[in-house]
């Protein structure tokens, strides 16, 4: 939790939450809380129910520890992160329940494990104990709002070819021959895979040349 | 047990302060810990009579599909100091009773039973409906299933598999005490008698799960209900 790269001095709010969505995803750039990804991105739905209920959390336990910082002993920070983190996640999972069983029996139980997603303690614990409330909400927010759309950008490859649909929309004709096995644990890797290339590949075209000059100097 | 507390969200700065006492350790930890359990059980209690509703609403709406015949549908208990089958109590979402189901005029047109096994990956819930007019089960309905996408799930979908099921003999011996052929699971294609489930193809473990909790279920419950059909009437009698 501890062995986070480091953080770039940001200054502005803008910056805290362009910082999650794009320069720090937790996803496709900080590689965290990768169980949940692969797991529940097999529907761009099931990806966006996970990816909503994680950027709650994510948010309000956030704003909570930024704002009981002062009086947190040292020796218990991380207990009493938990405690929150874990107190909202529960929260989330009876809202879920009175929202849709359904959904609720899908993520199974991914919701519960919401609570040792690292990237949420390692928000509180690398950000939020270390700033003001207003900071740490925008923090939250981009961090929050990256984690669903790398959920999403997974979750509608995988339904898209592994079931012919998106949000339950059907994408292609009758002689469409779903790929069972984007919908299944493998095809998560194969998508994260794929997605990651592409994205580590635009930014090295983006800042590549410069890397290459200073070898050639 | 609880010590006072700075709790004024106001209070920013911690940078520099002095090593706490043990006491002011566990005192913010307990505080924070009330104030969160104080947090569920508000959500708990708020969203409590919601979920149990979507509950109720799920079940019946299983109940309605597998017995189509259906308008109104009362649950069940087997009563044992009385010996027969009771209205149940309440309506309570997690209780072991039997659905009964009635048309508009007040007739007994079948039992809903939920069954539960193992599945391919995961426990298989399952609702049944059983027609004593026709000693048959008329239809299934998963309840909960994460069986493989595309192979195992077609236990829901796969048309020719629930046919199985429109009609699945379960009539009983002259004895009634127990069927009088047990439910059978046969390869895909081989099916010869109306008490036989054919499997499918490739999913030969979800549908031989299927064939099994129903088959063990209607073994048990059947020979139980079909001699106290009488219980099972839309408006509760005093005596009997």
């Amino acid at each position: 939790m501890m062995a986070f790269p480091h953080e770039e001095p940001v200054q502005t709010a803008t910056d805290d939450l362009v910082n999650g969505i794009w320069k720090q995803n937790p996803v496709f750039v900080q590689v965290l809380g990768m169980c949940p990804v692969l797991a529940v991105s097999n529907t761009a739905i099931n990806a966006l129910a996970m990816g909503l209920a994680t950027s709650f959390v994510l948010l309000m336990s956030n704003v909570v520890v930024s704002l009981i910082r002062g009086i947190v002993p040292n020796q218990v920070r991380i207990v009493t992160f938990i405690l929150v983190i874990a107190t909202f996640v529960t929260i989330v999972d009876y809202v879920i329940q009175a929202i849709s069983l359904e959904l609720h029996r899908s993520l199974g139980a991914f919701i519960s494990l919401i609570v040792v997603n690292c990237l949420i303690l390692g928000r509180a614990e690398a950000f939020a104990s270390k700033h003001c409330v207003g900071r740490s909400a925008m923090d939250a927010l981009g961090m929050g709002v990256g984690f669903t759309v790398a959920l999403l950008c997974l979750g509608a490859v995988r339904e898209l070819f592994g079931n012919g649909s998106l949000f339950g929309f059907r994408m292609f004709g009758e002689s469409f021959q779903e790929w069972t096995i984007m919908m299944l644990p493998p095809g998560g890797f194969f998508t994260l895979a794929a997605w990651l290339l592409l994205i580590h590949w635009f930014e090295q075209r983006r800042t590549g040349t410069e890397t290459d000059r200073e070898v050639v100097e | 047990m609880k010590t006072s507390l700075p709790t004024d969200p106001t209070l920013t700065e911690s940078a520099g302060t002095p090593a706490p006492q043990t006491a002011s350790i566990y005192g913010v930890v307990l505080s924070v810990g009330i104030v969160c359990s104080l947090a569920i059980v508000t959500v708990y209690q708020l969203t409590g009579p919601r979920i149990f509703r979507n509950r109720v609403a799920l079940r019946y709406d299983a109940i309605l599909s597998v017995l189509p015949e259906a308008v109104t549908v009362i649950p069940f208990e087997f009563d044992t100091t009385l010996g027969q089958f009771q209205p149940a109590a309440t309506d309570d979402a997690d209780s072991d009773a039997v659905f009964a189901g009635f048309n508009a005029s007040g007739e007994l047109v079948g039992l809903a039973i939920e069954t539960e096994g193992m599945g391919y990956q995961d426990t298989i819930r399952m609702m049944y409906g059983y027609s004593p007019r026709e000693q048959a089960i008329i239809g299934i309905r998963v309840l909960e299933s994460r069986e493989t996408p595309g192979l195992g799930d077609r236990i829901e979908t796969d048309a020719n598999f629930l046919s199985n099921f429109r009609r699945l003999d379960v009539s009983l011996e002259s004895t009634p005490n127990q069927l009088a052929h047990p439910i059978e699971f046969v390869k895909s294609g081989n099916k010869t008698a109306p008490w036989q489930i054919d499997g499918i193809t490739g999913a030969t473990i979800s549908s031989r799960a299927t064939a099994a909790m129903i088959g063990d279920s209607a073994a048990d419950w059947i020979p139980r209900v079909y001699p106290r059909l009488v219980d099972f009437t839309a408006t509760p009698q005093e005596t009997r």
